[in-house]
């Protein structure tokens, strides 16, 4: 299996659990899984594979359930049935204080980046670390200014002491990021990046998640509506349409699918096969 | 087939007026209900580690320091419009030189935590609902999920606390500035022996008045800060949801101080019976 990741590079994760062996390729598997709320049956035996140090991303329209299953995938919400394997644990039914510690090797990103009004910049950052570990000032410092630096922050005048009032919405969406990469997670789980920004934003966020996936060698998952952006930066492209994975593979699979969902969302979105105007799907293994 | 109509019909007329009242019924109980259990959580979430004891300094900072210029603006006017009033009620008696007694006593019992309540619900009730309201649309307290953050024991545990404990403060400050405007109308404007009102004031007032005036005002915040914790964690929608939650709370924590200042009275009174 090509990885554009080296997987040493998250030996320091406080929340890894690999010991040495070969790691499994795949990093999340979801089987059968079921949800209904009320009368709604939202989810009907979906299975999903999440590839390890990947960008995975995840289409489908609105309301077929693409953050109720991103929701599943990190124990936010109990599938009716069906098993979510996390490094070959079944999370379902994990309680309470086993969740708290699997979260630990998830980071999340919100679509409107979920930063805490009442906190600056460092307190936002420093958040899981503060709550998580007993560590020393200067440390948990070093690590917030590292990573301002890496996500390309550290140049904003001041930025350590503004509050999330005062940021861009660019500038709010890296400090999200940089919240979520500070704790070292392995999987990182984006909630529509790229939902009402414009084109220059869009592709801002979609660096961003390049760079995280490349820098920080964490395993992506998108969920997202935004063709343009998916066929740019996605690994391996999976669309939920009715509850299930309709089709999943690399972005130029999908362009040759025959689908018609996924052929009416690619067309609307102004992709089609050998479409020179069209933003190149992306097919080289990154480095 | 008769038989079976006349075993249905008083048991289907039951059942329409078990459906029409259920749902009325069903909705109250799980209004107390949701309320009480969110009490049970955020308490038993204070005996869990981590402590976060900022939290709560903050939480009482802003129930408690932040709400002391209104607490003492409604104070002073209240005391000196209660002696007023009791001034003019006495002085048909010629008995004005009650007047200290008769306000410290209604302060302690009744206006000083009353008012209290009222102005805390409306500055730090309607300031929680709104918080907690834009945090929860705004995905922050989902967000504190993910960090394996229980949302109960960060926001709402303090909040509740804090208001337990600053509201009888609270209430104690309304009290001495209470007690000042009604000194201060009655000695320079009415003129009425500073000796008597102060002798009275003694006689008449216990300790065990101001302790039960404490009760209440623990209690009522309990009650307003439940109120609007409750209104503000459950928003669902955008902004207009968050205002209306706010609007909720308000007078959700309004009507319970003064249905609960009610029941707490009665049963106040038995465990401090009246002085002869």
């Amino acid at each position: 299996m090509p990885s554009s990741t080296s997987p040493e590079r998250r030996t320091d994760a406080p929340a890894g659990g690999n010991t040495g062996a070969p790691l499994d390729p795949i990093q999340i598997r979801v089987r059968g899984l079921n949800k209904t709320f009320g009368p709604q049956h939202v989810l009907r035996g979906l299975d999903l594979d999440i590839d390890r140090g990947k960008i995975n991303i995840v289409i489908g329209g609105s309301g077929q359930g693409k953050s109720v299953l991103m929701k599943h995938l990190m124990g936010l919400l109990k599938p009716d049935s069906g098993q979510i394997f996390v490094d070959g644990e079944d999370i379902v039914p994990l309680n309470d204080r086993q969740l708290g510690k699997l979260r630990r090797k998830f980071g999340m990103v919100f679509q409107y980046a979920a930063l805490f009004d009442s906190q600056n910049v460092v307190e936002n950052i420093a958040f899981p670390l503060i709550e998580r570990y007993h560590l020393s000032r200067e440390e948990i410092m070093t690590r917030v200014r590292d990573l301002l630096k890496r996500l390309d922050l550290a140049h904003v005048g001041g930025i350590e002491q503004k509050f999330p009032a005062e940021l861009s919405g660019g500038q709010r969406k890296r400090v999200g990021l940089a919240r979520a990469l500070i704790d070292r997670p392995q999987i990182l789980l984006y909630d529509e990046p790229t939902t009402g920004l414009d084109p220059v934003a869009t592709k801002n966020v979609d660096d961003m998640i390049l760079q995280a996936s490349r820098d920080f060698g964490v395993t992506s998952v998108v969920i997202s509506h935004d063709m343009a952006s998916t066929f740019r930066i996605a690994d391996k492209i999976s669309m939920l349409y009715d509850g299930k994975i309709l089709v999943t593979g690399t972005p130029a699979e999908l362009l040759r699918s025959q689908h018609a969902p996924l052929r009416e969302f690619i067309d609307m979105a102004g992709l089609s096969r050998g479409d020179g105007g069209a933003p190149k799907p992306n097919q080289e293994p990154r480095q | 087939m008769a038989e079976a109509s006349i075993d249905t019909t008083p048991r289907r007329r039951a059942l329409a007026i078990g459906g029409l009242l259920g749902a009325p019924v069903r909705s109250i109980f799980g209004f107390f209900g949701d309320h009480t259990l969110m009490f049970i959580q955020a308490f038993a979430w204070l005996f869990r580690r981590p402590f976060r004891p900022r939290l709560f300094l903050e939480q009482m900072e802003f129930v408690g320091v932040g709400s002391l210029p209104i607490i003492i603006l409604v104070g002073f006017f209240s005391g000196a419009v209660s002696a007023q009033q009791t001034i003019r009620a006495l002085e048909i008696f010629g008995q004005e030189h009650y007047v200290g007694a008769t306000v410290g006593l209604s302060l302690a019992l009744e206006l000083a935590p009353v008012f209290t309540a009222l102005m805390i619900t409306a500055r730090a009730g309607s300031g929680m609902a709104t918080e907690l309201g834009s945090m929860r649309i705004t995905e922050q307290i989902d967000a504190l999920t993910t960090f394996a953050v229980n949302p109960t024991q960060y926001l709402i545990t303090p909040r509740v606390v804090a208001s337990i404990i600053m509201m009888p403060i609270m209430t104690m400050v309304f009290n001495i500035i209470g007690l000042f405007g009604a000194y201060l109308y009655s000695i320079y404007l009415k003129q009425i022996d500073v000796g008597a009102f102060l002798y009275y004031f003694r006689y008449m007032t216990d300790p065990s008045d101001y302790l039960q005036g404490g009760v209440k005002a623990a209690v009522f915040g309990a009650a307003l800060s439940l109120a609007a914790c409750y209104q503000g964690f459950n928003v669902r929608g955008g902004a207009k949801e968050v205002g209306l939650a706010t609007t909720r709370a308000v007078v959700a924590g309004s009507v319970a101080v003064l249905v609960l200042d009610y029941f707490l009275s009665d049963m106040l009174a038995t465990f401090f019976p009246y002085r002869s």
